[in-house]
This record gives structure tokens, sequence and C-alpha cells, in this order.
């Protein structure tokens, strides 16, 4: 598979804030890449970051920063606007961010694709919103062009944002946690909608979510983000069999699931919480909640190869965690 | 001779709530119907999960069983006692909160150890050194330092100002607690905290909890009942296991498969609900449930199911009327 966005070694800082400290990850055409993580661990961050939508004051680095071959570094606001909306779109974490409350849906929607297509007659416009509604699921797709965002419900906007991300046909479609707000039942819906999408048009998505479960359900690749670093990557199949970063197993072990944690034993849990880490902090951020960690853990962590594809950034050995379960039985 | 048994910890017989919402200066109110003619009760040392989409009528529910909202009618009784003639003294020692967001509950110009005090200072007639004691020995009990007694709810995390409001809520050694929605705003890792503590509490002080979430996963860890709500009524209501083995009611099922554990491979579930959101300005007539029903025939637009008793509770469903004439009568 070729890479249509290609992230290494990133940096951001926000004054004294280290917000996102050496991260990198691809995004295959036709993939699913899902960022996990706890609030505050730069999830967002990254993904405004690769779009250049970083607030003013931002500080950002990379060693290689590529879409479709191409480095995004150089390129001119100019350029990047170009980019953006086209052929790499964005659902923003809050969907007011992305709505304009003043303008009706379809005003927003055919100004989206009129901006990079400038011969697109209104009409035309119109027509291809209308198409992107109802394949969003919207019945009476007409009607919602006349409405404004604050008359649509929660899981009706988010469709709404889909559909407007998808106008130009982007190859890249990066979505930030873009079910969270939303009940489960309508949540499942929107991430059927995007599994079938991407596989009509063969889209890349970067999907953001702090959802263990969500994950599991749609990715073919899960990068885990802990205090601005990528701790752990792999494929999903991998990730959820073989966990090798003890944050990993952590964040899994605390999560609910029926009919598997009996309801008499506690969860498993991490203690303490995700720290901020000023610019120059070395060694592993995890390890004032790490119940492995060494003194080791305090000078340059390591990236290890736990498998095809399948890397973690531990001072542990790849097989520490067979080794110890082997110690136990 | 036998005392009589103990009365259950809650109990609300055919509660409901009306809000009259103005739409602007001329139109006429609308009545939205949050809680529509719930019954239940909950045993001492219970712990009834309560889940449901956004507006069902969840938080009203807990706020009509907090005392603080007026029911437009039925009644809550806690402890046998009916709530509506306590006094608000006398109700704070039986029944207290815990909300989702802990930021807004607290009052951030007070210091932690103030904050979990104030409902020892409201009873009027606690002596000040035994406000001290029972302050340390809750914020102990609840895993706060005595140093982060000493400072402003801004200065914790998420997760230590739940502890905070864990500890007010039980230094008066209620009986029951209502947590709507107590972890929603925390991260896993801290969510696990707070339900191993709030477990933990429930064991030690026999307490019995109505518990509100719409994160399923987290219920069925927790309840040892389950209600399903939708639009304002108790659809579903059984023994949390029996609940999910073996979910009833169309809706609790769509619920059910909803729910996207953490195993690979399974892919995201058609759950087979249509687009029309429920709008509790405007309940459907007959079962309130039929524009979204897979499973919805020609009586259920025109006739409202009853409630059909169950080996562990009721299921609101013709479904079951018509599974209830096929089954032999019971001996
Ligand atoms: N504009 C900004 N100015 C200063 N700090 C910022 C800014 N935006 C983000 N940060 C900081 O950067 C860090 C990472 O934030 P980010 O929004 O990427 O987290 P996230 O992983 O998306 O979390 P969540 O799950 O809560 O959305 C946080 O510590 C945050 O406070
Ligand atoms: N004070 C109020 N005035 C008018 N309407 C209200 C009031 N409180 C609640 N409602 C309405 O009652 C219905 C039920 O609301 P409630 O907050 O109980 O739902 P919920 O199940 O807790 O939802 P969520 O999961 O979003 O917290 C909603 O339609 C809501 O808009
Ligand atoms: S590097 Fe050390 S502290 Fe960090 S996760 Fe590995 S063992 Fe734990
Ligand atoms: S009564 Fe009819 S519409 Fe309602 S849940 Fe049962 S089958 Fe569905
Ligand atoms: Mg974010
Ligand atoms: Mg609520």
């Amino acid at each position: 598979m070729s890479a249509l966005l290609e992230v290494a070694g990133l940096h951001v800082r926000f004054g004294e804030v280290a917000a996102v400290r050496g991260a990198s990850l691809t995004v295959a055409r036709g993939e699913t890449h899902c960022l996990v993580g706890e609030s505050g661990c730069g999830k967002s961050v990254t993904a405004l970051a690769v779009m250049g939508l970083l607030a003013r004051g931002a500080r950002r680095e990379a060693e290689r920063l590529a879409f479709a071959g191409e480095d995004l570094r150089g390129l001119s606001d100019r350029a990047m606007s170009r980019l953006r909306g086209d052929r790499m779109a964005m659902i923003f974490q809050e969907p007011m961010t992305s709505l304009n409350p003043s303008y009706t849906v379809g005003s927003q929607m055919t100004e989206v694709l009129r901006r990079h297509r400038p011969g697109t007659t209104r009409a035309r416009a119109l027509d291809r919103a209308v198409e992107l509604l109802g394949r969003v699921g919207i019945t009476a797709p007409a009607m919602r062009l006349g409405q404004y965002p604050h008359q649509l419900s929660g899981g009706l906007r988010q469709r709404v944002m889909i559909a407007m991300a998808l106008m130009c046909e982007p190859e890249l479609l990066i979505a930030d946690e873009p079910t969270t707000a939303l009940d489960v039942t309508v949540q499942a819906q929107i991430l059927r909608l995007l599994a079938g999408l991407q596989r009509d048009l063969g889209l890349a998505i970067l999907l953001i979510t702090h959802d263990l479960g969500i994950v599991a359900r749609v990715a073919h690749r899960v990068s885990v983000m802990y205090a601005g670093e990528v701790v752990e990557s792999a494929p999903t199949a991998a990730l959820f069999a073989a966990p090798r970063h003890p944050y990993t197993r952590g964040l899994l072990a605390c999560v609910p699931v029926p009919g598997k944690v009996r309801r008499d034993q506690p969860l498993g849990s991490i203690p303490g919480v995700v720290p901020r880490i000023p610019p120059g902090f070395a060694g592993c951020a995890f390890r004032d909640r790490c119940a492995h960690a060494r003194p080791e853990c305090a000078a340059a962590v390591p990236r290890r190869a736990a498998g095809p594809e399948h890397e973690f950034r531990c001072t542990l050995a790849p097989d520490w965690a067979t080794r110890a379960e082997a110690a136990l039985a | 001779m036998n005392a009589a048994p103990p009365p259950p910890a809650i109990e609300v017989r055919d509660l409901r709530r009306v809000f009259r919402v103005r739409q602007g200066l001329f139109a006429p109110p609308r009545e939205v119907v949050a809680v529509d003619g719930v019954s239940f009760r909950v045993p001492a040392g219970g712990v009834l999960g309560v889940v449901g989409e956004s507006g069902c009528g969840k938080s009203t529910l807990a706020r009509l069983i907090l005392g603080l909202l007026e029911p437009t009618a039925g009644e809550v009784l806690v402890e046998g006692r009916r709530l509506a003639t306590m006094d608000r003294r006398a109700r704070a020692r039986l029944i207290q909160p815990v909300f989702q967001d802990p930021f807004a509950s607290l009052n951030p110009r007070r210091r932690v150890r103030d904050i979990v005090a104030m409902p020892l200072v409201a009873q009027g007639d606690v002596p000040r050194e035994e406000i001290a004691r029972r302050v340390a020995e809750m914020l102990e009990r609840v895993g706060l330092s005595r140093e982060q007694g000493e400072r402003f709810p801004a200065q914790l995390s998420g997760g230590q100002r739940q502890r905070v409001a864990i500890a007010r809520a039980l230094v008066l050694r209620p009986r029951v607690v209502v947590c709507d929605e107590p972890t929603s705003a925390l991260d896993v890792s801290v969510q696990a905290q707070i339900l191993n503590l709030l477990a933990e509490l429930r064991r030690d002080l026999g307490l019995t909890y109505l518990f509100i979430s719409h994160n399923l996963a987290v219920v069925e860890h927790v309840a040892t009942e389950v209600a399903v709500m939708y639009l304002g009524r108790i659809v579903e209501r059984a023994e949390a296991e029996a609940l999910f083995a073996a979910p009833r009611h169309p809706y609790t099922r769509a619920l059910l498969a909803s729910v996207l554990t953490p195993e690979p491979g399974l892919g995201v579930p058609d759950v087979g609900l249509g687009d029309a959101l429920p709008d509790p300005a405007n309940i459907p007539p007959g079962c309130r449930f039929h524009p979204r029903c897979p499973l919805a025939f020609a009586r259920c637009p025109v006739e409202a199911p009853r409630p059909v008793p169950t080996a562990t509770g009721i299921v609101e469903c013709h479904l079951e009327d018509a599974a209830a004439a096929a089954r032999p009568a019971a001996a």
C-alpha cells in the first residue's frame, strides 16, 4: 500500500507546553488509521498540525510531513488552503467549528465546492449536496438544505459535516471524535456510514477517538498516543491480541466489557493522571504511573519492534509480557 | 413473630413530570412529557442502572427522586418515607446526588474540605470538632490527601473533583446515592478508578445506588438491575444479568447491539433503527417506539402496550402480549 499521508517526528509546542513530541504515523489509501488516547495527549493537535490549522503561537516542526508525496512543510498558506476541503478534509471535534450558524446547510455545502471548483454552477453544486446528504442517510435532503445548523439534532449535524467534507471527493478524511457527542445507536449508524463510504470511495481515514471499542471495530491500524508521543502502533488485530506497551495494556484493562469482567471484581485501573510535559523533558512520560518503571526509564526510550509493522516505545523487551505471564503460571 | 420486611430503599409510583416550554412570545407553550408513568422499587443494597438515549428523561427522573423537582403526578418514597412531606435536612441525611460535571457542582471559591463539610454544616447541629473529624475521615475514604483538602476545585484533576463530589455526598452517611453520569466526563483510566471506588463504598457502607449512564458496558459492570428508558417510559426492566443475556424489548436489543466492545473483527453492527429520532415534545401515538422499531406491526401505532411482567421485571411491547397469550397459563 502506498502511504497517502506521512508524518514523522512531528513536534508541536505552545509556549511551555510540548503538546506533540516526535509523533510518527502514516495513512494509506483505503485505510482507516485510528489515533487513540486519553484527553490532552495531543490527538487533535496532531490532526490540526497536518491540516495547517494550528492556533497562532504554536510551533510546528517535523522530520517529514507529506501528502501524496508532496512536502507540506514548505507550502504557502494559499497552497495549503487549496488542499484543505479539496483533497484533504477534516471533521472537527466540535461541530460548530466547521458549521457557520448564520448560513443554511445548502449555502455552506455549495460554497465549499464552488470555492475549489470555480466553474461549478450553483445548480450543480446543489445537486451534489442533495446527493451526498442522501448518501449519509438523511431523509428529505432537499428540505435540509434550507435549514440552519441549530435546527438540526446532533446526529443530523454530524451527518451534514460528513457530507460537507465529501463535497470535493477528498482523498484523505481526518475525523476528530466524530461520534463522541452522539447516542450509541446513532454512533453505530455513523460509523457504518463512514466504513461504507471508505469502501466505495477508497478514502484514507485518520480517525481520532478515545474509545477503544470504536478502534477495535473500525481501524485497520492503530496508534496509541500518550503525552504527545505515539507509544505503540500496530495492525488492529495485533494490538488487541498482543499489546506491548504498559500504557496500552493498562487502558485495555480499564474498559468494562460485558460478559468479560465479573461485576464483583474491580476493573483494572491506572493510578494517577496524564502529566503535563514541559519542553526538554527526557525519558518515558508514563513512568510515574507505570508498574514496571525502572531507573533506565528516565533516559532516552528506545523504539522496539514487536512484530510485523508493530512497534512500541519502552525499555522493556518485546516479549516481557509473555515472560511475565509464563512466570506466573 | 417476624418483623415486617424492610421497605425498599427507593420506591416510585406512577411518576410523571411535564415541562411547559415556551417557544416564543406568541406561540402557545408546548408540553414536554419528560417522565411518563414510571414505577419501580430498588431493594436496599441494590444498584438500579438507568439507560437510554439523550433526552429520554434520565436526569429528570434523578431529580424527581432527589426531591429537586416536583412531580406533576405520582410519588417518591425513600426507605418507606414520602419525600414530599420530608424536610430538607432529613432528606439530605437519606439521599444524596453525584452529578456528571463535578466542576459545575463544586463552589470554585471554597476549599475542598469546606465543600465536603457543607452538608454537615447545613444540618445545623453538628459540633465543629465532629465536622472536622468526619470530613477528614471521608476525604481519606475517597482517596484524597489532607493536602488536597486544602486546595480549590480548579487545582484538582477531573477525577479528583469527582472524588470530592462523592465525599460530599457521603459525609452525612445517606442510605441512597443517585449518580447521574458520574464518570461520563472522565478518561477511561480515571473512570475505572471512580467505578472501583463507588463499588467499594457501596459494599462497605451498605449503600443503594440509582446509577444513570448512557454507557451500557459501565452499567453492566455496576448494576444489579437495569431499567431501559425510552421517551419518558421504562420500556424494559430486569435483573442485570437477565437483561444483558436475553434482552426482550426491540429497543433494548438495538441498544445492546450498539455497544462497541473492544473486540476486533466484529465490525460495526447494523442496529436496524430508522432515522426518526425521538422528540419528547412530540411523542408518537400507540407504542412510542414504533417509528423506529424494526418489528412494528399493525397494532403498534394505534395502541400503547402495557407492561407485561417477566421473571425478573417487566417489558412493554405488544410482542410480549402475544407471547404471553401463547404460553400455557402458569401454575
Ligand atoms: N491553542 C492551544 N494553546 C495552548 N495549549 C494547547 C492549545 N491547544 C492544545 N493545547 C494543549 O495541547 C495538549 C494536547 O491537546 P489536544 O487538544 O491535542 O488533546 P486531545 O488528545 O485531542 O484531547 P481530547 O481527547 O480532550 O480532545 C493539551 O495539553 C492542551 O492543553
Ligand atoms: N427544566 C426543563 N425545562 C424544560 N424542559 C426540560 C427541562 N428539563 C428537562 N427538559 C426536557 O425533558 C426531556 C428529558 O430531559 P432529561 O435531561 O431528563 O434527559 P436525559 O435522559 O437526562 O438526557 P441526557 O442523556 O442528554 O442527559 C428533554 O426533552 C429535555 O429537553
Ligand atoms: S519505558 Fe519504563 S516507565 Fe515507560 S512504559 Fe516502559 S517500563 Fe514503563
Ligand atoms: S409494541 Fe410494536 S413498535 Fe413497540 S416495541 Fe413492540 S413491536 Fe415494536
Ligand atoms: Mg481532541
Ligand atoms: Mg441527563
